[in-house]
């Protein structure tokens, strides 16, 4: 059997195809509003986000239970996006009310959610071994219908992260000068912290919700490496998203592994590739002219020979 | 005639502090005002009260005839914030900061001549051939050049400035009067918070001083005191090197002298 027959029968299989598009949107969208929470200096946020998201997983496995829906998780993914809307807003607020607590803010939320998740899916007759598809991804079992959230959900992230750039970019990079300009900086930070509850819910399927930061922040950590503008920088990490995220669920269709790790793995050894090697790629991109670092300004003192 | 900018009863705290004591300030159309006092007198918090960033406790602003909120027509007012650095956590372009500026509260995506506004404001403060080199590799006086055509990208009516030349070469403080002194001929209204009147001395007409959160001078702007007021005194340094700067003329060897 070649390559070739290989590439095909992956592409052949309608699981596999369902779980490379899922990779494929979601490799997309994360690195759109890692690029904006990196550059406003809240890279965990994905990571409490996430956490909350465990226990709207469990409860809407508690509410399934009760309205006797079937499957038990039916409800799982709506209470994940419900939970993740509630827990991004508050971290937003909080952070807009004093600085100096919301980091403390952000860990009450991490060690709350995780620990409201167990508790109530014990409550709702499931096992913590339900909640670990939820935590480390299970994007082998992608149903039609996920597909179709992933897709709607995608949409909307990559047509909002991109749509609204500018206008983002300018919030994030200075909220002081956006509120001088009359922008509406609550609105927007709210509107960057919903799309990024809405990015975490969308990737919990393919890597899970405890990997689901590493999917936004990785990709633009190596991209910064290389580039200058902020534009370059979030093509270049959506690229890097699509490349981890169907590189390394195709190389768990050969080997035995888990997908979610084998992406993250993966895109933290491009960044260390890319770390190393950035003197060549840098040089490259300044056409090899060299150039004086210095100002061009007349010298503040008068040297008399 | 409506006034550009005018403050009544207007109080700030910060903390629990009273930082502005009920200030009074009218600034006319077209005039050119500088706003001085020492480190601490509560300049900068006038001005960042002024275009809505800190709270006010009590009082009333208004911006070109609208009070404080959605309704000031934004899109004519130009702030620059007292910054050394404008770099963030992902690089980017001395362009893109720029284009930024072109967005207010009545447009949240840019227009499509703003790549070429940002081009001219970019060459009004002589940044134009870096304008696509990261913010995060141009030095302090260059990135404080940027945050300056970051404001007039959008051609202002109504200028802020917080310190606009600390921190700037001498060369470039020159040509930013320049460029200041002609926005001033077009009938531009410029507040300018300055630690000394510097090389914006022959604009300004009018200085407010003000010395602990209270306004103590209104009129012609003051001779300066003490060393400040030296002829060969140049003042241009960021801040946080106060100490090292105002030490007066330093003499490194005696064949290297400070120029007046």
């Amino acid at each position: 059997m070649t390559v070739v027959d290989e590439v095909v029968g992956m592409l052949g299989d309608p699981l596999m195809q369902r779980a490379l598009l899922a990779a494929l949107l979601v490799g997309l969208a994360a690195p759109v509003m890692g690029t904006y929470l990196v550059q406003r200096r809240l890279s965990l946020l994905g990571d409490g986000i996430g956490h909350v998201a465990l226990t709207g997983v469990a409860l809407g496995w508690l509410v399934g239970n009760i309205m006797g829906l079937t499957p038990h998780d039916a409800l799982a993914v709506p209470g994940a996006v419900v939970a993740a809307i509630i827990g991004a807003v508050a971290i937003e607020l909080v952070r807009e009310r004093g600085r100096t607590s919301g980091d403390v803010a952000l860990a009450l939320l991490f060690y709350g959610g995780i620990a409201g998740g167990v508790l109530i899916i014990s409550q709702a007759g499931g096992t913590n071994a339900n909640l670990m598809g939820y935590l480390f991804g299970s994007i082998s079992t992608v149903s039609q219908g996920d597909l179709v959230l992933t897709v709607v959900l995608s949409v909307l992230v990559v047509g909002v992260g991109v749509g609204l750039r500018t206008a983002l970019f300018a919030v994030s990079h200075d909220e002081e000068f956006a509120r001088a300009s009359g922008i509406p900086v609550r609105a927007l930070n709210l509107l960057i912290a919903v799309i990024a509850a809405l990015t975490v819910t969308v990737a919990m399927r393919v890597v899970g919700l405890l990997l689901v930061s590493a999917l936004m922040i990785v990709p633009v950590a190596v991209a910064q490496i290389v580039t200058t503008s902020f534009h370059r920088t979030m093509i270049t990490a959506m690229a890097i998203g699509v490349t981890v995220c169907v590189g390394g669920l195709s190389i768990t269709y050969w080997q035995d592994a888990a997908p979610g790790a084998t992406i993250v793995v993966l895109a933290i050894v491009l960044y260390a590739v890319v770390s190393v090697l950035r003197p060549i790629l840098v040089r490259g991109r300044r056409h090899n002219l060299p150039e004086d670092p210095h100002l061009q300004v007349a010298d503040d003192v008068e040297l008399v020979p | 005639m409506t006034a550009a900018v005018r403050a009544a009863g207007l109080r700030v705290s910060l903390g629990g502090a009273t930082i502005l004591h009920d200030i009074d300030l009218t600034v006319a159309d077209g005039e050119v005002v500088g706003l001085l006092g020492a480190n601490g007198s509560g300049k900068s918090t006038l001005v960042r009260s002024l275009v809505g960033v800190v709270p006010t406790e009590r009082g009333t602003v208004e911006l070109l005839g609208s009070p404080l909120g959605r309704s000031v027509p934004w899109h004519r007012v130009g702030y620059v914030p007292q910054r050394a650095g404008a770099a963030t956590g992902i690089p980017a372009t001395a362009r893109e900061v720029v284009v930024s500026g072109s967005l207010h509260g009545r447009r949240l995506r840019p227009a499509r001549d703003a790549r070429a506004r940002a081009h001219e404001a970019l060459e009004l403060v002589g940044l134009a051939h870096v304008a696509d080199r990261a913010v995060r590799e141009l030095s302090g006086g260059q990135q404080q050049r940027v945050l300056i055509a970051r404001a007039l990208v959008r051609s202002p009516d109504l200028l802020l400035l917080d310190e606009p030349v600390s921190g700037v070469d001498l060369p470039s403080q020159h040509a930013f009067a320049a460029a200041l002194g002609r926005l001033v001929d077009s009938g531009t209204t410029i507040l300018v918070v300055l630690h000394e009147l510097g090389v914006l001395a022959p604009l300004i007409r009018r200085a407010v001083v003000l010395r602990h959160g209270a306004i103590v001078h209104d009129g012609p702007p003051p001779r300066p005191v003490g060393e400040h007021a030296a002829p060969d005194h140049d003042h241009e340094h960021p801040h946080g090197d106060l100490a090292a700067a105002d030490t007066g003329p330093v003499v490194l060897q005696p064949d290297v002298r400070w120029r007046g």
